[in-house]
């Protein structure tokens, strides 16, 4: 896959320089190991248990979104961003981690009562756990080897459910706050346009075939 | 019961005579107010003196740094943190409070004027916001029912209906392209729970008068009640037969409740209200604590609701 991507990325002449994968993972991880900093040494404000989970599902989702802009970047722009995507991806996994972490531990005390109650009851808790559950296979068959042994195809069908993933990351953000206040919207129209790229683009392709006899 | 006297003392009958005379102090600080105006952080911060009073709750005070720097006040914009940051743009002074509807003495008061009703009285109270946290907070204040009574309600008045100030050249939340409420902030009481002598207008808090983001230059406070029911800011106070309109039950009225009782049994369609994290306890590794019925005021509440289902009325 990169290849064809680098020959579309070359064409047009525009590269970015490279830098090694590891960096990535290294700058990610800064806003939580910061946050949780600020928030054991009460930077935080008046409630750091809330502002250290919000702040981890918010990266989340940031996260999420950047692997979703990998390829319109790369069709649009010319932007190849490829080789960053797994560790956008994984890190988008690891704050989601996190934050269900957050939640059940700082949050909810492990009252497992509590948390069962809240998964069943509460429409943005459900949400956001079955959206943690559509990322965990794609998280566990990130490897080379995964995709091996999967077969190119199969992986990339299965890693399709990134964008039910992110579908349901922008209804738990606006589910869980009060009214409509705008940044839940605005992520949820980024995503709104990062999938309707996609949608307008295989529908486009399918149309393509047929207008070609007439 | 954490409260260290039941509800049945009048606060005239055990307000210390000196206080009476506070009224002038708070106006020497309204001076003071003017003359450092200049300073922002000083906005809305002028000595205020007040007796203790027997309602207060014997708990540890939130500290005044998280009662001042985090608030919900959507008219300055929906992070906790915004109406510290944007609220200096309130002119609080001069103040007018309308006060109309059915009652035998309609007026525009100013905010000197309408504290002549009663003495400055500190009251800690616990506050639960419908979000599941809560603060401890020293309120200065007067009973409600002080003004009420000398504003005479007509017979037919049942309700008592209240209105923020309505400035979107002061409010950026009121500029908005997509309004997060219906503004004007609305809320209202039924007459007798706005005559409970819990119910407080606030003027103040530690010490001081209200900083603009926790509703200056006065606001009320209804400690049985979630925070939001405590509407900031306010220019008018309307008597009124029928249930009024209120901001969030107009909302989301599935949601928000003309009631809003504190009730742990009656959990937000959303979220629990069974617990609550108390601010500024315990910092990131904070325990919750369980909600208590009408936030612990049931002894002194209770008995205004009775015989309704509590489910149906939240």
């Amino acid at each position: 896959m990169p290849v064809r991507a680098s020959v579309q990325g070359s064409k047009k002449g525009f590269s970015l320089p490279q830098v090694p994968k590891i960096l990535v993972y290294i700058v990610g991880f800064i806003p939580a190991v910061w946050m949780f900093y600020a928030g054991i040494t009460d930077q935080l404000g008046a409630d750091p248990m809330r502002a250290l989970e919000q702040a981890l599902g918010l990266w989340a989702f940031r996260f999420l979104i950047a692997t979703l802009a990998i390829t319109p970047l790369r069709q649009l722009f010319s932007v190849n961003l490829l080789r960053y995507r797994r560790a956008l991806g994984l890190l988008a996994f690891y704050y989601a981690l996190l934050h269900l972490v957050t939640y059940m531990v700082l949050d909810q005390g492990l009252d497992w009562a509590a948390i069962g109650a809240d998964i069943v009851k509460r429409p943005y808790i459900t949400i956001g756990m079955a959206t943690f559950v559509i990322l965990l296979p794609l998280a566990l068959t990130s490897t080379n080897a995964a995709i091996r042994r999967m077969g190119g195809q199969a992986w990339a069908r299965l890693h399709r459910l990134v964008y039910v993933a992110a579908l349901g990351a922008a209804l738990h953000f606006i589910l869980v706050v009060k009214s409509w206040p705008p940044e839940p919207l605005i992520y949820a129209a980024i995503v709104a346009v990062l999938l309707g790229y996609r949608l307008v683009r295989s529908l486009g392709r399918r149309a393509e075939p047929r207008r070609r006899p007439a | 019961m954490l409260i260290r006297h039941p509800a049945d003392i009048l606060p005239s009958e055990i307000t210390p005579r000196e206080v009476y005379l506070s009224r002038r102090q708070w106006m020497a600080g309204a001076a003071g107010l003017a003359l450092t105006a200049a300073l922002p952080k000083e906005l809305g911060a002028a000595p205020l003196s007040a007796a203790k009073s027997s309602f207060s709750v014997d708990e540890k005070l939130t500290s005044r740094e998280d009662v001042t720097s985090y608030n919900n006040y959507y008219e300055f914009g929906v992070d906790k943190a915004d109406p510290a940051k944007n609220a200096g743009t309130l002119k609080t002074s001069p103040w007018t409070v309308t006060i109309d509807g059915l009652v035998g003495k309609p007026q525009q008061v100013g905010l000197d004027d309408l504290l002549k009703s009663s003495a400055l009285e500190e009251r800690v109270y616990r506050m639960r916001c419908v979000e599941g946290w809560s603060m401890v907070i020293p309120w200065i204040g007067i009973p409600l029912a002080d003004l009420i009574k000398r504003v005479e309600p007509l017979g037919s008045a049942k309700y008592v209906a209240f209105e923020t100030a309505n400035r979107p050249d002061e409010m950026p939340g009121l500029r908005s392209v997509f309004p997060v409420l219906d503004w004007p902030y609305r809320e209202g009481l039924r007459l007798d729970e706005a005559l409970h002598p819990l119910t407080i207008l606030a003027v103040g808090l530690y010490g001081e008068t209200l900083p603009n983001q926790n509703g200056a230059p006065i606001r009320l406070v209804v400690p049985w009640k979630y925070g939001f029911k405590g509407i900031k800011s306010i220019t008018r106070i309307s008597f009124v037969e029928k249930q009024p309109v209120t901001a969030w039950n107009k909302q989301a009225p599935n949601e928000y409740g003309f009631y809003a009782n504190v009730n742990p049994n009656v959990d937000h369609p959303r979220w629990s209200q069974a617990t609550e994290r108390r601010i500024g306890e315990g910092g990131l590794f904070v325990k919750r604590r369980p909600t208590l019925m009408f936030n612990g005021y049931a002894e002194q509440v209770a008995g205004l609701y009775s015989g309704m289902d509590l489910r149906k009325l939240y």
